[in-house]
């Protein structure tokens, strides 16, 4: 008989492990099924795209796959633990392996930034010695070192994305998940959220899910490379590199996955669907 | 025949998708009982969580403060008045009789049995109860109790023990102080309008009392903390509707602990009675 937390982790074509799985998941609420039987798989140091129109279920998923919300049916695993049906307390012990970015942030307001960054660390009761150069530390990788003592309501929305960033990295998970992390944003901003993420994937190398609208977010990420010698963004990764770190779409509609493939195959598609999304 | 329109049936007349009377009572019913069962968990996992590691002492020391320190300046204001309006009231008709000097009995017991738990305890739920479902509702909405999930923390943990630890820390200190103030104030009241003396109606306050009459004042004060603590957390995080949904939540937090102390006052009152006849 299979126990909830035992690691069973897919193999994936090509030997690697899938780190974020989902089998037949259907999720609803009172207003109706919102999925429909998703079935997908993250492997890792792979970034999913999660695309899709406003209601369509990518904010959902995400919470899925940090066991914020539970699914009335299906599977999911997530490095290997069964996550669906387990109890709270265990999936509060999974979810210290999982960095989530809030489409708002979500910082507590009543904290300032270096609290809210290190709040992790405060509650696994490391050393005031120990956090301080890793607030630091991590503060400094996101450009907000300046802002350690100032409250939330004090940062731009831009600023606030950042500083959630650097708190979902903070215990450096193997997994991110990001809530529409450029919405709302200026391109600018949006540009420097973006090169953020790339910078955590090339430089820490974590599998990643991340829901948005806009389309020119996931080939950013497909198509530059952060270099961490030089400290740039570079176009045109090498075919090994993109093997390292892939980038692949997945296209939400009425509850399923419509799509699934790598950015050239959503590129060169002829579906009229996926087109307007193109434009 | 069938075709004729005086013939259609009511059945077919009837449109499918509107639900009979029953089924919505049933409805109601399920979602009553749903709600009672969810703040009936919450309320367990709260006082549950006493028991277990981790505990936060730097948030239930803050709630202390908050609802505690917070909430003394109401409390003395109103208790000093109460005391002394209670004096005027029972004093006039005792004066009618010659027998004035029974208000010090009177008061003493009113305050410290039923008066100082139930008016400490509507004025704290109503600040403090109306605090806690407003600011946690605003966590809920901006996703700060999910990013709080999300990195590992129980919510129950972290946001609702403390409060209700607070509330049944502060709420029977607070009582204390009203019904103290409030017979301050009533013997204020005394002797400036009854002409009692200060001594006189200090004494026989305090030698009217019985152990009986403290426990069953203090056994209120645990029973309403635990109320207006568990009603505001549990309005707090069941908040749907975004902004919208606070400000009802908030004023459902009041409406709800109020009614539940005032309720539930009744059946600790007979209860006390009942247990101070057997047991003192």
């Amino acid at each position: 008989m299979e126990t909830s937390l035992s690691p069973q982790p897919t193999i994936l074509p090509g030997g690697t492990h899938a780190s974020i799985e989902f089998q037949n998941v259907h999720l609803g609420f009172s207003e109706g099924e919102i999925l429909r039987g998703v079935t997908f798989s993250a492997r890792d140091r792979e970034t999913v795209i999660l695309l899709g129109e406003t209601g369509t279920g990518k904010t959902l998923l995400l919470k899925l796959a940090a066991g914020l919300l539970r699914p009335d049916s299906g599977d999911i695993r997530v490095l290997g633990k069964k996550i669906s049906g387990v109890s709270e307390k265990e999936l509060l012990e999974i979810r210290r392996q999982i960095g989530f970015v809030f489409q708002e942030g979500a910082l507590f307001d009543s904290l300032s930034v270096s609290e809210n960054v290190s709040y992790r660390l405060h509650e696994d009761h490391v050393s005031e010695e120990e956090i301080q150069p890793r607030v630091q530390e991590v503060l400094r990788f996101v450009e907000l070192e300046h802002t350690m003592d100032m409250l939330p309501s004090e940062l731009s929305g831009g600023m606030r994305r950042r500083v959630s960033i650097a708190r979902a990295l903070i215990t450096r998970p193997p997994i991110v998940l990001y809530d529409s992390p450029t919405a709302g944003l200026d391109p600018i901003t949006s540009q420097t959220i973006i090169t953020l993420i790339l910078r955590l994937r090339d430089v820490y190398g974590v599998t990643a899910l991340l829901a948005t609208h806009r389309l020119q977010d996931g080939f950013a990420l497909a198509n530059f490379q952060f270099d961490p010698q030089t400290k740039k963004v570079r176009r045109d990764s090498s075919p090994a590199e993109s093997q390292a770190a892939p980038t692949r779409f997945l296209v939400l509609r009425d509850g399923k996955i419509y799509f699934e493939g790598t950015p050239d195959e959503l590129l060169n598609s002829r579906d009229p669907y996926l087109q307007r999304f193109l434009i | 025949m069938a075709d004729t329109p005086t013939q259609a049936a009511p059945k077919e007349a009837r449109d499918p998708e509107v639900p009979s009377v029953s089924e919505v009572v049933q409805e109601l019913a399920k979602i009553a009982v749903l709600k009672v069962q969810n703040y009936a968990k919450l309320s367990f996992r709260a006082v549950a969580n006493f028991a277990t590691a981790p505990r936060y002492l730097d948030d239930t020391l803050q709630q202390m403060d908050d609802i505690g320190v917070g909430s003394l300046p109401i409390v003395l204001l109103s208790g000093f008045f109460i005391g002394a309006v209670m004096v005027l009231q029972t004093g006039a008709q005792f004066e009618r009789f010659g027998q004035a000097s029974l208000t010090g009995d009177v008061v003493s017991l009113a305050l410290v049995r039923e008066l100082g738990p139930t008016i400490t305890g509507l004025l704290v739920a109503g600040r403090c109860s109306s605090g806690i479902a407003s600011e946690l509702g605003s966590m809920l909405v901006t996703e700060q109790v999910d990013a709080m999930r999300a990195m590992g923390t129980d919510p129950s943990r972290k946001l609702v023990t403390p409060r209700v630890l607070a509330s049944l820390v502060t709420l029977p200190l607070l009582t204390t102080i009203s019904v103290f103030v409030g017979l301050l104030g009533g013997m204020v009241a005394s002797v400036f309008s009854l002409r009692i003396n200060a001594v006189t109606f200090w004494q026989r306050a305090i030698a009217i009392l019985q152990f009986s009459d403290i426990m069953q004042g203090f056994s209120k004060t645990m029973v309403f903390a635990l109320i207006l603590s568990t009603v505001g957390c549990y309005q707090g995080l069941n908040v749907s509707g975004g902004t919208q949904g606070v400000g009802r939540a908030t004023t459902q937090a009041v409406v709800v602990s109020s009614v539940l102390i005032i309720v539930s006052d009744t059946f600790l009152t007979k209860l006390g009675l009942f247990l101070a006849d057997r047991l003192f």
